[in-house]
């Protein structure tokens, strides 16, 4: 076998493949994103369920609010505004904290339920690579489950808005006391907190995504256990917490970075009602843990890109 | 006993082959599933893999695809299946067997999906395939039979424009219909020549009269390779009466068996040097399957005992 002719028909597949390259990187990510969202409803059906439910419980109130606006005026303790934006902003908080449930038990299947289920034998058929594949399921929690948050969300909100108007107007109240909350104010800072948050716990989505292509089974333990079990040695071995303050200040820590906590006066912000000048993107964007967060959920993906090429049906 | 394989190539010739491996070993821990195999398979042949159980056959599959690391060379295509296959598998297909298709999927996302990420799939193509069948657009893989599962595996595998197919035990659990639907839409409405097929399977009989070449392989190395006209003109059973047993035993059987009374001998002409008239005139002569030959060239290798009847 000489040289010339093996490079022969390899020169033509590769003239052959490379004319439709743009497709060849987006086609097979869209069509994967595609597929995760056939196969777990969930993503969405979660979300739409909650805030369904959500809506039927602020109907109901509807039918009270408007006595009991009359019944109490608001304690000088709370002010209007924050009673107003409450149910706006416990709106948003409870979809967003749906999504995470919904995205964290996402990935810890993402790379198991295929190997469980022999599929991937069929996906590792077909021309996607690793890279893609992994991809596609890092963006289900980073990308897809924040755009349907804030649009569930805002149509939510949108709804609730409406049938207070309509409400208002019936009862006879009258449109003249306040009876809405600057919605639009909220929506820009929700928006924001849900970048923010995504960005912040974005590591986590990556740890589980590692994870989830590690083990045999019981993918949880294995994501959880090893990092609790380091806390714990650091505390045994050291007496000293870094570990374990590093891990509580994923979960809450990026309030300090993203937001003016306190107002000019010193007094706390009520977390109900944000006022946009409490935004502090640039403190946010500057912060070290952001970064280095990112770079670790950048390794995990990298590593999970690598595992994946040798996994098979377990 | 001279059963030893003379020449691993598949009908060589100066063509670029499809697939080409030089010693290429795989071990898993102390277990050695791939001793260093030579091989070499030609555009448009349909190759037949055989070997019981844990003989290799699957790892080797696996490492043409891409799907498990090697030592050794290996060259699909003229691509290195470990480092490019995502690149490969737009000129690869392959089924491994008929319980991988996602069960939760519905046939017409299965149908969007290749369609999508497949830029060589004709989804006329298969739409054509699965009009032949009972099967709905609608139902999920989990709602069809084993049979359907593998009908629409193929409908999709056969919509591919792939210059090579990897059957790995395509037809396990499917009954006998299925089966011979499965190897005749194959080999009518997919393999055109153009096309290389390489194919593992248990069920020998099903495959005789569809390949082109004849592997057999055992504790990770090739033990006979041959093509489907050389294995009928090189390899001759006869059917012998007790009367005349001695003088055929004396021409070397390879393996002797009794049926019914009878003995039945199996013969390799290119080794012991007999033709065809000398055992014409002992008793019947006919070509053995591939499941006699197997039997008897796995028995040899195991004990290397010549003539090893049960």
């Amino acid at each position: 076998m000489n040289t010339q002719s093996n490079a022969m028909p390899e020169t033509s597949i590769s003239a052959q493949v490379s004319a439709p390259v743009s497709n060849f990187e987006t086609r097979p990510l869209y069509w994967s994103v595609r597929r995760e969202l056939w196969e777990n409803r969930s993503i969405y059906v979660a979300p739409l369920a909650v805030a369904s439910i959500y809506l039927l419980g602020f109907i109901v109130s509807l039918v009270w609010m408007p006595r009991a606006m009359h019944g109490m005026a608001p304690p000088e303790s709370t002010p209007l505004l924050i009673r107003l934006a409450m149910p706006y902003a416990h709106a948003g908080m409870l979809i967003m904290v749906t999504a995470f449930i919904v995205g964290a038990f996402y990935s810890l299947d993402s790379l198991h339920g295929e190997r469980r289920d022999r599929s991937i034998l069929f996906w590792k058929s077909l021309p996607v690579s690793d890279r893609t594949t992994v991809l596609s399921k890092a963006a289900i929690p980073l990308v897809v489950l924040p755009v349907l948050v804030f649009a569930i969300t805002v149509a939510l909100q949108l709804a609730m808005l409406l049938l207070t108007f309509v409400s208002v107007s019936a009862s006879g109240a009258g449109t003249a006391t306040p009876w809405a909350p600057p919605v639009l104010e909220i929506q820009t800072e929700f928006l924001y907190s849900l970048i923010v948050t995504t960005l912040w716990y974005a590591p986590i989505y990556g740890w589980f995504i590692l994870v989830s292509g590690w083990p045999r089974r019981a993918t949880f333990l294995w994501a959880v256990l090893p990092p609790l079990a380091i806390a714990a040695f650091e505390k045994i071995a050291f007496n000293t917490s870094y570990f374990g303050s590093m891990l509580g200040n994923r979960f809450v820590g990026f309030a300090v970075e993203a937001y003016n906590l306190t107002d000019k006066n010193g007094v706390p912000i009520d977390p109900h009602f944000i006022p946009l000048s409490a935004l502090t993107p640039g403190r946010f964007l500057s912060s070290p843990a952001l970064w280095l967060g990112l770079v670790f959920t950048a390794i995990c993906l990298a590593a999970a890109m690598r595992l994946r090429r040798y996994q098979g049906p377990i | 006993m001279t059963l030893e394989a003379a020449t691993f190539e598949v009908k060589s010739s100066s063509q670029t082959p499809i697939i080409e491996a030089r010693g290429l070993r795989k071990t898993f821990g102390t277990t050695v599933a791939l001793d260093g195999i030579d091989l070499r398979i030609e555009e448009g042949r349909i190759l037949g893999i055989i070997g019981p159980n844990g003989a290799g056959k699957s790892t080797a599959l696996n490492a043409i695809l891409g799907l498990t690391e090697y030592h050794g060379e290996l060259k699909v295509l003229g691509r290195d299946p470990w480092n490019d296959r995502d690149q490969l598998m737009r000129d690869v297909c392959f089924i491994a067997d008929v319980a991988v298709l996602p069960r939760w999927m519905r046939v017409s996302q299965a149908l969007d999906y290749v369609e999508g990420v497949h830029p060589r799939f004709d989804r006329a193509k298969a739409e054509g395939f699965l009009a032949k069948t009972s099967i709905k657009r609608s139902s999920r893989v989990r709602e069809l039979s084993k049979g359907m599962v593998a009908q629409l595996h193929l409908a999709l595998v056969m919509a591919i424009d792939a210059r090579l197919l990897v059957l790995d035990e395509p037809t396990l659990g499917l009954d006998i219909l299925y089966r011979k639907q499965f190897y005749d839409s194959l080999l009518s409405d997919y393999f055109d020549g153009q096309r290389t097929i390489v194919v593992t399977t248990h069920q020998v009989e099903d495959v005789q009269n569809v390949l082109t070449d004849l592997m057999f392989i055992n504790r990770g190395r090739i033990v006979l390779s041959c093509s489907m006209e050389d294995f009928e003109s090189r390899y001759l059973e006869l059917s012998v009466s007790p009367d005349r047993i001695a003088a055929a035993r004396a021409l070397k059987p390879v393996r002797e068996r009794q049926v019914l009374g009878r003995s039945i001998l199996l013969f390799d002409l290119k080794s012991n040097g007999v033709d065809r008239q000398q055992l014409a005139v002992l008793g019947e002569v006919r070509t053995p399957s591939i499941s006699d030959l197997f039997v008897a060239v796995m028995s040899n290798s195991a004990d290397a005992t010549q003539g090893a009847a049960q």
